[in-house]
């Protein structure tokens, strides 16, 4: 960014002059590390209006950062790869850069956000520096109840599924209860699951696998059930076993729908992660917040639910990776 | 395409087969249209020989087609029998294949693999895996073999499709209007091409069309059906060798005569 293409010019033998181009990309890099310089200097210089813990060294990393994006908007012409990178950030950059000086404002400086509601940045960062501990271990065991939950869901959900598309006795059975129990929200179930199952752990697998099995079950079901018929026309004219026709015809042929299901079971089933922790498992960012409101630590809670929001992101982009190798011979419609 | 003509004369050819006698024995099909039962084959009789190459025509939705999918066994018919040797065809079997008017390559699989899917089928794939990229080579296709569907043309489709029927060395080929879809090029040089194949190898070809010149051109006895329910309203010989054109006087007086069978006599 910034002065590159002082290089490119100077090679070509014209003057070194930047282009206007050049000048706004460099500029806006620079914007953005004075937004951070500028947090920093708040943070560090204007008096809390409360305890808050973490401002100087909260100070101290924006205003290197900061201060590295301002070089990177003076000197990237030299670096020209790294700028490149740079680039693509420095809008994002300037505007979080914006956003926090804000926050920090509204509410460690003028205290204009009511308190304890509403805890500044640092207070932020000092639970993840001194609580990091808990945090991780709440992770740990939210990751393993959700993967526990959302794969015994998905499986069932897809032989489920896949019997329903393929035998009509299985359908007889099985249709009508799913049609009756299917829709129901899992969370329903809760009270029952807590004393029916051995433990809250088991409970809440249970309820997980039941969100997430129905929306797989019935795409499962109805891709199944759409595979064009020629297909199988042709795998028989060839000499098609049942078993062939099923396995490397209709299940293949349907993947796309069940990766919708397993798209639509995945969001659901964290909405029933939360609240079984919430409700009883004694483990997990669900039972962190809600330990953390009881506290009344509401620096905790946004950590929290910071934390959160990265988990779920990030269960779903593994599922986007999968779905992006399994399906690699599809067009892909949707970059995640 | 002229190039592509040159790669199968050098290519090596399909393994010589005998064709198998094809004999349809007094069948009538009755679909099931919401309760009202719907004619559309009417006591059909021919025999195909070993080694034929027989030409099905007729009006659009006459039942063709149908006759088609019942001799490669994928539904029995209600009145009748199909044999083939002399023996009841009761199912679908790869010695029979079909290609489709529409390729139907399976879209997750690349071209190898859909070419291999017979052979994967009957669990043949160790034995005789060296086939698939011998007939790849066939329809002038081995550089593709890595390709996806969705990034062939209709032609590179439909010879995909063609290649995975001829892999499985079969003693009948069925061929339900499989060039009805492409350009007018394409289906040119195609004509040629499965004719060449079939010349080398000696299998049984029935092919529907309802292109009167490509029947001609193509095949060495045309058999002509009526409207639905489907009867046979001519079985005429073509004794021209190949490769035969267009212009060729016979064709045209037979093009005519077919033409008028199907009561268009006054066009063209």
């Amino acid at each position: 960014m910034s002065l590159l293409s002082i290089e490119a010019e100077a090679s070509r033998g014209a003057p070194a002059l930047p282009s206007r181009e050049t000048l706004t990309r460099a500029a806006l890099a620079i914007a953005a590390g004075a937004a951070w310089l500028v947090f920093a200097v708040i943070t560090e210089t204007w008096p809390d209006a409360g305890e808050w813990g973490r401002g100087p060294e909260l100070a101290r990393a924006t205003g290197g950062f900061g201060g590295a994006l301002i070089l990177a908007g003076l000197f990237g012409g030299f670096f020209p790869r790294v700028a490149a990178r740079v680039r693509r950030y420095t809008p994002w950059l300037l505007a979080l850069g914006l956003v926090f000086i804000l926050w920090q404002l509204t509410t460690a400086k003028l205290a204009m956000l009511p308190q304890p509601f509403f805890p500044p940045p640092h207070a932020l960062v000092e639970v993840f520096v001194d609580d990091w501990p808990k945090l991780w271990e709440s992770v740990v065991a939210s990751i393993r109840l959700e993967l526990l939950g959302f794969l015994a869901g998905a499986v069932a959900g897809f032989l489920v599924g896949v019997s329903l598309g393929w035998s009509r006795a299985f359908g007889y059975w099985v249709h009508p209860v799913m049609r009756l129990i299917g829709p129901m929200p899992s969370i329903a179930w809760l009270p029952i699951a807590f004393f029916a199952f051995p433990s809250s752990f088991s409970a809440s697998i249970f309820l997980i696998g039941l969100t997430t099995g129905f929306p797989v079950a019935v795409l499962t079901w109805s891709g199944v059930a759409s595979v064009n018929s020629a297909y199988y026309d042709v795998a028989r004219t060839l000499g098609a076993s049942r078993a062939f026709l099923i396995f490397k015809v209709a299940i293949p042929a349907a993947l796309p729908h069940v990766f919708v299901g397993l798209f639509m079971g995945l969001g659901a089933s964290f909405a029933v992660l939360v609240t079984a922790e919430m409700m009883g498992v004694k483990a997990g960012l669900g039972f962190y917040l809600q330990w953390a409101q009881g506290w009344a630590s509401y620096a905790n809670m946004y950590a929290a639910l910071l934390v959160m929001s990265l988990m779920c992101s990030g269960l779903i982009t593994l599922l986007f990776r999968l779905r992006d190798r399994l399906l690699s011979w599809q067009k892909a419609e949707v970059q995640w | 395409m002229v190039s592509l003509a040159h790669k199968i004369s050098i290519a090596p050819g399909p393994s010589k087969v005998p064709g198998v006698e094809i004999a349809i024995k007094d069948v009538s099909h009755r679909f099931d249209l919401e309760g009202a039962p719907l004619p559309v084959l009417d006591r059909v009789n021919f025999t195909a020989q070993r080694g034929e190459f027989v030409a099905l025509l007729g009006p659009s939705g006459c039942g063709k087609s149908t006759l088609l999918r019942l001799v490669a066994g994928l539904e029995p018919p209600t009145q009748g029998a199909i044999t083939s040797n002399g023996a009841l065809i009761a199912g679908p079997d790869p010695s029979r294949v079909v290609v489709f008017q529409d390729p139907t390559l399976f879209p997750w699989r690349n071209v190898r693999d859909n070419v291999a899917l017979g052979l994967e089928a009957q669990g043949l794939l160790k034995q005789r895996g060296a086939r698939i990229d011998e007939t790849l080579a066939l329809v002038g296709l081995e550089a593709f073999a890595k390709a996806f569907p969705h990034q062939l043309s209709g032609g590179m489709a439909q010879r995909v499709a063609l290649a995975r029927a001829l892999v499985n060395d079969p003693e009948l080929l069925i061929l339900d209007e499989p060039l009805g879809k492409l350009d007018s090029l394409t289906r040119l040089s195609m004509q040629g091409e499965i004719v060449n194949l079939w010349r080398r190898s000696g299998f049984t070809v029935l092919l529907v069309t309802h292109d009167v010149e490509e029947a001609l051109l193509m095949a060495t006895r045309v058999i002509v059906f009526s409207e639905r329910p489907a009867t046979i309203k001519a079985d005429i010989a073509i004794d021209q060798p190949y490769p035969r054109h267009r212009d060729d006087p016979d064709l045209v007086a037979q093009r005519r005569n077919i033409l008028g069978l199907l009561g268009l006599d006054g066009s063209w």
